[in-house]
């Protein structure tokens, strides 16, 4: 077994059976449940508008190259500068060298998932530079040393008392203090990162092409902050973020916002494109955008994978998982975590290594049913089972026991072969695992089949 | 209930319940007969194909789909008490045998199988087999029932008709159970973690009665409960079905 499934089997192992866990979890997304409902009600027809969603962002990605690129000419005719990065280190490559230029010692940053994939905050901290989380569930994992366990809601593991915790003995701050209390003391220190902060750097939710803008969504206004309070503002944005058209946002926002949170719409929608303007009072002197592959090409190189670039992160589908929710996001291993991380993480990172994330799900379909862009998130999971047993990833006693069912399943007569006595003996050996939490399988002396024969040949 | 349809029916015993359920597909057989269905089987069927398929390997798959597309030709109506089974025949030989010269007769066979309570409420237009049981029981929607088959007002409907049978919803109803095939040996704990939350939903209702459309969720729920020791017994919709006549 590889290191990384080793890794998740002993993390989910620990995990699933955590039962203070597993009550933090069902309680933060049971409150999520409670308000997606309302949030669907704006919608005459919710699931027309996931299909026109998805419809969208298949032309998007269909001629993804011209969208892109499109986006480029106009947002760079406003002065921001793209850059084009194919891997992580590329884009980490390209951030030094700002920060250097602009000699950076303090940098502010948004929740961005892409930052987490190219693990920014670490890199920065190597070269010197400190990197402040602006999200206050960020901002939380980043004093705790954690990644976030969810791609919407960072810190959904922790209770309130958790955060108190964390926050006296970091900050110094009273253990009882209330949330209130807590993200006052937090905005607070954020709000001189600010002043200090020589370099903004955020995500981006969309990159609108016709327009050449980016556009982020959130609830805090940090992120706000981050595009326009220092001077150099860098965006770093996965290449599928692509919507064809600003005019799409009236979809999206509110399609992202219900799926995300329950909400109508967040509470900061901000559409950025480009730095400061000549006749422009505010805003950054530099902007840069970064468009990172870092894999993705792989996935739109392959025809029945590509959906899954559709994706527009609104965390519906790891709110919707039973396995997410008993196992945790951090269990996973990978930057994204839930249904969606375990289809596109084998793409992004090899299949040899992280396919066990395809085979770590009941396939019960509930991905598939809220995915707000409908992607078919499980079917997803079976297809990259499929790729990986063509490569000849299966263990060879896997490999083995479908040659075997095959041939039995194809000859009635072997079925019905050995007595139940025969198979309980068997079965139970063969699925050792199967027996120490349920018991043994008990088979009756004759199948149906042979029952069948006996009644009809007796008549 | 009427028992003059006259109908012809296939039966489709999915290879679990004909190795360790054959007690279910009898009492499918009771209830369709009392329906007015003439049933056959073909003895040589043996298995969907799902079981490969979900494990990856495809051209094992669809070697057993290619049989199972013989054994189930014709046009009878087909009849399986498993949804889980019924589901992918319905939803997954397309994938299977997408640009081949089999397309028809998958779109066909797709139409043609179908889950135990799915063909009594929505084919035959039965809702009260007239049977009964005494006690209170919760039933737990399969994920192949509720997103395969989309049933999930058929099985109540049928329960709701069972003399004595008081009938109670649990909470989050509509979660996968854990049981997920191999799965459930793979990632053990993961499933049984999965398993105890249904179980535990389960029993705060108060319910004796644990009833599905799937004995794969079943045979996983019971082992579990049975090395817990719960008071909770589970039950085939067909058995409940059978009962009490």
């Amino acid at each position: 077994m590889k290191e990384t499934a080793a890794n998740f089997i002993a993390k989910s192992t620990i995990k699933a059976a955590d039962k203070e866990h597993r009550r933090k979890i069902n309680f933060n997304i049971g409150k999520y449940n409670a308000v997606v409902p309302q949030g669907k009600e704006q919608f005459t027809d919710v699931q027309l508008a996931r299909e026109r969603a998805k419809n969208i962002k298949w032309r998007a990605i269909e001629a993804l190259d011209k969208q892109l690129e499109d986006f480029e000419l106009t947002i760079t005719r406003r002065g921001a500068k793209v850059i084009w990065a194919e891997d992580a280190q590329q884009a980490l490559d390209a951030i030094q060298k700002i920060c250097e230029a602009k000699g950076c010692k303090t940098l502010v940053k948004s929740k961005s998932m892409v930052t987490e994939e190219i693990h920014l905050n670490d890199f920065l901290e190597k070269i010197g530079i400190e990197s402040v989380e602006t999200d206050l569930g960020e901002y939380i994992q980043q004093l705790d040393g954690e990644p976030p366990y969810h791609i919407v809601t960072p810190a959904m593991h922790k209770s309130k008392e958790d955060v108190a915790r964390l926050f006296a003995e970091k900050l110094g701050t009273d253990p009882k203090a209330t949330p209130q209390q807590l993200t006052l003391t937090a905005r607070k220190i954020l709000r001189d990162k600010y002043v200090q902060a020589d370099i903004g750097v955020t995500g981006a939710n969309f990159i609108i092409s016709d327009i050449g803008g980016i556009a982020v969504t959130e609830n805090e206004g940090n992120a706000r902050l981050s595009c326009a309070f220092p001077k150099t503002h860098i965006v770093i944005a996965g290449i599928e973020k692509v919507i064809p058209s600003m005019h799409d946002l009236a979809l999206f926002w509110p399609l992202l916002s219900t799926f995300g949170t329950g909400q109508n719409v967040t509470v900061y929608n901000t559409i950025v494109t480009g730095p400061r303007q000549e006749n422009e009072k505010d805003g950054p002197e530099e902007m840069y955008v970064i468009l990172l592959d870092n894999g993705r090409t792989n996935i739109l190189a392959n025809e029945k994978q590509r959906e899954s670039l559709y994706c527009i992160r609104c965390g519906a589908c790891l709110n919707a998982c039973p396995v997410y929710k008993n196992i945790g996001g951090h269990a996973y291993g990978a930057t994204y975590s839930g249904p969606i991380g375990s289809v596109i993480t084998p793409h992004l990172r090899g299949m040899e290594e992280w396919k066990h994330l395809s085979h770590a799900s009941s396939l019960c379909g509930n991905c598939t049913e809220v995915c707000a862009v409908k992607i078919n998130l499980h079917e997803l999971l079976l297809d990259n089972r499929h790729e990986a047993a063509q490569e000849g990833y299966a263990p060879f006693a896997e490999k083995m026991i479908w040659k075997v069912w095959r041939i039995a399943m194809l000859r009635r007569s072997w079925m019905n072969m050995a007595n139940g006595n025969m198979k309980t003996r068997l079965i139970n050996k063969v699925a050792g695992s199967w027996t120490s939490h349920r018991g043994k399988l008990d088979f009756p002396q004759k199948s149906f089949n042979q029952q069948w024969k006996e009644k009809m040949g007796s008549k | 209930m009427a028992n003059s349809t006259g109908m012809n029916v296939q039966l489709f015993i999915p290879c679990f319940i004909d190795q360790l359920y054959p007690e279910t597909a009898f009492n499918m057989i009771k209830v369709l007969e009392k329906a007015g269905c003439t049933v056959s089987y073909n003895t040589s069927q043996t298995c969907c194909g799902q079981p490969a398929f979900n494990a990856g390997f495809w051209e094992e798959s669809k070697a057993v789909c290619s049989k199972f597309l013989k054994d189930f030709e014709g046009t009878d109506l087909i009849v399986a008490p498993s949804a889980s089974c019924a589901g992918f025949v319905k939803n997954y030989y397309s994938k299977l045998f997408d640009n081949s010269s089999m397309h028809h007769a998958v779109t066909e066979l797709s139409n043609r199988i179908h889950e135990f309570s799915d063909f009594m409420v929505n084919i035959l237009g039965i809702e009260n087999v007239g049977a009964s049981l005494k006690g209170k029981a919760t039933y737990h929607d399969s994920c192949a029932g509720l997103r395969e088959c989309r049933i999930k007002k058929e099985p109540r409907k049928l329960l709701a008709n069972v003399k004595g049978l008081e009938l109670t919803e649990m909470n989050d109803v509509e979660t996968c159970c854990g049981f997920g095939g191999t799965f459930a040996v793979k990632f053990e704990h993961i499933s049984i973690g999965m398993g105890e939350q249904k179980v535990e939903n389960a029993l705060a209702t108060g319910a004796e009665y644990l009833i599905s459309t799937d004995h794969s969720c079943l045979m996983h729920l019971q082992g579990y409960i049975n090395q817990k020791g719960y008071h909770l017994k589970t039950m085939h919709i067909a058995d409940v079905m059978a009962s009490g006549w």
